[in-house]
């Protein structure tokens, strides 16, 4: 029973309570299937906030341990080893607060096959929740997996019209990548007789022709998760095609999931081969920034705007992580957050319109400030927080970020900011175009379309509001006040930053 | 003939009799209730089962060392006899279904199992060359159990035909390997192959052994009669010999190589190499191009014979080989129960005259019986290695031991074929989750039980796999 009981079991397998509950209640009663979800998913985040009152910030360990022997026969040593420190803390809290925001988003949204879609949304939280935990790489790889399917089923059950090819194409991508990083874990855990990764970081000494092919089938996986260009092919298709609580879900957290996993193996398992890898990701990040601002602003979709700008957004966190200092990691991580809650807003602030209006066309739009005012005044808020504008969130991150980047001794070359830094103005123009065309000006053909078939676009009702507004919150919060945020990493990021500068000063 | 002789082919001579009795009391059960026959085939599986299970621990050759009982031979038993108890679970409700039912439906499965356990106990090669008689005309026969359908005949002909033939290379392989070395004992052959280093003939012996051997298990480029086979002979048969002659044919392959044949392992090494990249990618891509289901579920089982043949290419390497062995056990059984419970479903959506079996059949499975639907996700998952399933566990265990043989190529080669397996498995699943239809399906109580129990101890196993990784790494001891 102490097992269950651990904060982080507890945390991270709880959900399945919620799935066992949906099991049992009948397919036609969808609001009790609904609030159920939401439920289990409510008390889930509060266990995490429980697990975050106990999680001691200037502690750089790993914290709230909970290490067993999980198979150690036949040559075998793999252990269900959890464990929480300032590079997950955040993510977790992202995940677990996200969950349920996609849930409430979908209360209209979905009408066909509740039980399913909420068994899958709690499952997939639980994989989610257990990659941020897990400290054990086949454990790990292993809750790596596992969130492929349920998002694989979410996209392909309750997607768009070309939903099959967007699944699947998701599915293949992202399994061709971490295949490649399955090897690598296997070498690891046979060179290093264990599969924990402190102990592995402890032990070190890893060959350094090794290491790089080690390094690049973990990026392989993370690579194509992030997605970093070129390798973001999926990502437009599936963001599109996902339903709104699935697109949330993708770009708050399944992402990160990519960048996080740079953070937590790639960086500290081969500091030499990040350090010789660091300008070649920056010079891939930078493209990427330039690129996925680029291309969302010829969208003609609005949604495909969203999903290219997180192209772009992404390199920012990838330029940060590989700067390998302490400001630019910080920003990263930070970032991370930051893209979840604005780009998720946006997603959710998307799906609310289509819903009325079954179109994601921008040239449609036009005037909608007027007819729905308070829609349109948390799109700009959101939408300013997105590109970056001092005050919210966004400009904390991308600041810190440029700030690393530019004075990294890996990365060497303070051009890849400079250039990057473009980025952030080529942001202000694709958002505000659309935001231009969508809110401003006359009013759209859209409008009248709604009208003709029923009572017109209504603004946002209070269950909409009730959504946003945590995000809203947390938007001013970080970027008014982010010192909090930066607490409960530094400790961690530091020492991962000094244990990398041996290698940076070998390399320079 | 010493009792100690006896004791090592107990469980073998239960079965045998077992079978020949039940094929006399088959003649006073009535027609319309040869159900009766077979909870009676089951009821001598189970107790050859027990028999077996409490051998465990004993190692004893006998019969002037033509067979043996120890840790491999116990594990391959055990399996090969749930093999057949789920062969019969599944057969009961379709041969009834299909107008098939007929007692000695259930007396050929047993005799087969029969030689696919002398086949585990084989330590000599005139007794491979027996088993496999035994265990592969009863499958013949079973293939073309469905006349005067003709597919069933022509699987029955052409499964005959080509089976004639690889035996006839397994038994050239003896005969050159006799020549080589002076003996058919595979201790034998180990002494005197270690000690003589002319090994050409040896090596060509060995390699024919192979090919036959091939053909059983269906490793490209002996595969050609499986899709044909697999397709024409009724579903429950296939699901029996897909996973039985298999299992069986690897045994005795893991059995020769690793005992008789290791002073030879740099030449087979490239060879088995080349078998296993060829079985996997072949396999893998024409699956792709599959429509009907059985098909399909050949290809796949071509397939997995490549990562099966995984295991053999480290096994002249003494540090790898257990690990190796280990794995491949490992993973026949994590093959067994995922292709035990996917052809149950196959079974449940079949219909008279080949209907049901298109792939574009499965659309809207989900929706009609969810727990079908799901249980076929599990299985589909387990075959591709994804998580929560034993064929994730199996597969990590294979590659774990070609990694440690330092054969990164072919690890490549598992996991990128592993990703094209993704695509045609996954359709499966798109097709009972994303399209709409109306399957009919065919459910009785133990085609339910069948498919239910495989789909959960194919999680279950997944997450506490530490009692079968022990008995598969120390069932292997006994060959080093």
């Amino acid at each position: 029973m102490n097992f269950f009981l651990q904060p982080l079991t507890l945390l991270t397998f709880f959900p399945l309570v919620g799935v066992l509950i949906l099991f049992f209640i009948p397919s036609d009663r969808k609001d009790a299937l609904r609030w159920t979800a939401l439920g289990v998913s409510l008390v889930t985040f509060g266990i995490s906030i429980w697990v975050l009152t106990m999680f001691n910030a200037s502690n750089p360990d790993l914290q709230l341990v909970a290490q067993y022997d999980w198979i150690t026969v036949a040559g075998w040593n793999i252990q269900y080893y959890l464990g929480v420190d300032g590079l997950s803390i955040l993510l977790v809290l992202l995940t677990t607060f996200l969950t349920p925001i996609s849930i409430l988003s979908t209360w209209t949204a979905v009408e066909e096959r509740v039980k399913d879609f909420m068994i899958f949304f709690l499952l997939l939280e639980v994989g989610m929740t257990g990659v941020f935990l897990a400290q054990d790489l086949f454990l790990f790889y292993i809750f790596w997996e596992f969130t492929l399917v349920p998002m694989y089923f979410l996209i392909g059950i309750w997607g768009g019209p070309r939903r099959i090819y967007a699944a699947i194409k998701f599915f293949l991508y992202t399994m061709a990548g971490s295949i490649l990083m399955l090897l690598a874990i296997l070498w690891l855990g046979i060179y290093g007789r264990t599969f924990a990764v402190p102990d592995l970081i402890t032990q070190g000494n890893i060959p350094a022709n090794v290491q790089m092919w080690l390094f690049l089938a973990f990026t392989a996986a993370f690579a194509i998760k992030v997605p970093m260009w070129p390798l973001h092919s999926w990502l437009p298709d599936a963001h599109v095609e996902a339903p709104t609580a699935g697109s949330v879900i993708l770009a708050g957290v399944l992402l990160k999931m990519g960048t996080y996993g740079f953070l937590r193996f790639n960086i500290p398992l081969f500091p030499e081969a990040s350090v010789q890898a660091a300008p070649w990701i920056a010079l891939f990040a930078t493209i990427g920034i330039i690129y996925g601002a680029a291309v969302s602003y010829a969208q003609a979709d609005v949604k495909k705007l969203v999903a290219y700008s997180s192209v772009s957004h992404l390199g920012f966190v990838m330029l940060g992580l590989f700067a390998l200092n302490s400001q630019g990691m910080q920003g990263a991580i930070l970032q991370m957050v930051n893209h979840g809650l604005s780009t998720g807003a946006l997603f959710l602030l998307v799906g609310m319109i289509y819903e009325q209006t079954h179109t994601r066309e921008i040239k449609v739009y036009g005037g909608l400030w007027k007819i729905t005012p308070i829609f349109g005044t948390i799109m700009l808020i959101v939408s300013l927080s997105s590109m970056g504008l001092p005050g919210l969130n966004g400009f904390v991150g991308e600041f810190a970020i440029l700030l690393g980047a530019f004075g990294s001794l890996a990365i060497g070359n303070a051009w890849y900011a400079a250039i990057s830094a473009l980025g952030v103005i080529m942001a202000a123009v694709y958002i505000l175009y659309m935001f231009q065309k969508m809110f401003l000006g006359p009013q759209g053909e859209v409008v009248d379309e709604v009208r003709r078939h029923g009572h017109g676009i209504r603004d946002l009702n209070w269950r909409e509001i009730a959504i946003m507004v945590p995000i809203l919150v947390l938007i001013f919060w970080i970027g008014l006040y982010p010192k909090p945020f930066f607490v409960l990493m530094a400790p961690t990021v530091d020492r991962l930053v000094a244990s990398l500068s041996t290698a940076v000063m070998a390399m320079h | 003939m010493t009792p100690a002789d006896f004791y090592t082919v107990l469980p073998l001579t239960l079965l045998t009799v077992w079978a020949c009795v039940l094929l006399l009391v088959d003649l006073f059960i009535p027609k319309e209730s040869k159900g009766i026959t077979a909870l009676l085939a089951a009821l001598g599986l189970a107790l050859t089962l027990g028999f077996t299970l409490s051998q465990v621990g004993r190692e004893n050759l006998g019969f002037n060392g033509m067979v043996v009982l120890d840790g491999f031979s116990i594990f391959v038993n055990a399996l090969l006899l749930v093999s057949g108890l789920l062969g019969v679970a599944l057969a009961y409700g379709y041969v009834k279904r299909m107008g098939l039912e007929r007692g000695e439906y259930y007396t050929l499965m047993l005799f087969s199992v029969t030689g696919m356990m002398l086949m585990a106990q084989a330590s000599d090669l005139i007794v491979v060359f027996l088993a496999l008689e035994l265990l592969s005309i009863p499958l013949y026969v079973l293939a073309a159990f469905a006349r005067p359908n003709v597919e069933s005949e022509e699987a029955g002909l052409k499964y005959f035909l080509l089976g004639a033939f690889s035996t006839g290379f397994v038994v050239y392989g003896i005969a050159l390997v006799f020549g080589a070395t002076g003996t058919t004992s595979i201790m034998g052959v180990f002494a005197s192959a270690s000690s003589d280093a002319s090994g050409l003939l040896l090596t060509i012996g060995a390699a024919l052994i192979l090919v036959g051997f091939g053909f059983k298990v269906a490793a490209v480029p002996f595969h050609m009669w499986t899709p044909d086979v697999y397709q024409g002979a009724p579903s429950a048969v296939t699901a029996f010999m897909s996973s039985g002659a298999k299992i069986a044919g690897f045994a005795a392959l893991l059995r020769v190589f690793a005992t008789a044949f290791p002073s030879i392992a740099t030449d087979m090494t490239d060879i088995l190499w080349a078998l296993a990249a060829l079985t996997m990618i072949l396999g893998n891509v024409i699956a792709i191009a599959q429509t009907n289901i059985k098909r399909l579920l050949a290809y796949s089982s071509i397939a997995q014979a490549g990562y099966i043949l995984m295991a053999f290419v480290p096994y002249g390497n003494p540090d790898v080989a257990p690990v190796s062995i280990a794995a491949g056990l490992f993973y026949l059984v994590s093959y067994a129960l995922t292709n035990f419970g996917a052809w149950g479903v196959v079974i449940a959506l079949e219909k008279s005259e080949g209907r049901g079996l298109e792939i574009s059949d499965y659309a809207g499975l989900a929706k009609k019986h969810p727990a079908l639907a799901a249980a076929m996700t599990v299985f589909m998952l387990s075959l591709i290695g994804l998580p929560p399933t034993l064929g994730l566990v199996g597969k990590i265990y294979l590659f774990r031991a070609v990694i440690d043989g330092g054969f990164y190529g072919l690890a490549i080669i598992g996991v990128l074929t592993s990703l094209i397996s993704a695509y045609y498995y996954l359709r499966v699943v798109v097709t009972m989750y994303m399209k709409d239809g109306e399957p009919e399906t065919e459910r009785e109580s133990f085609l339910d039980l069948t498919t239910g129990a495989t789909a959960l101890l194919t999680v279950a196993l997944s997450l506490v796999p530490q009692f079968l990784f022990a008995w598969a790494s120390s069932a292997v001891l006994g060959l080093f």
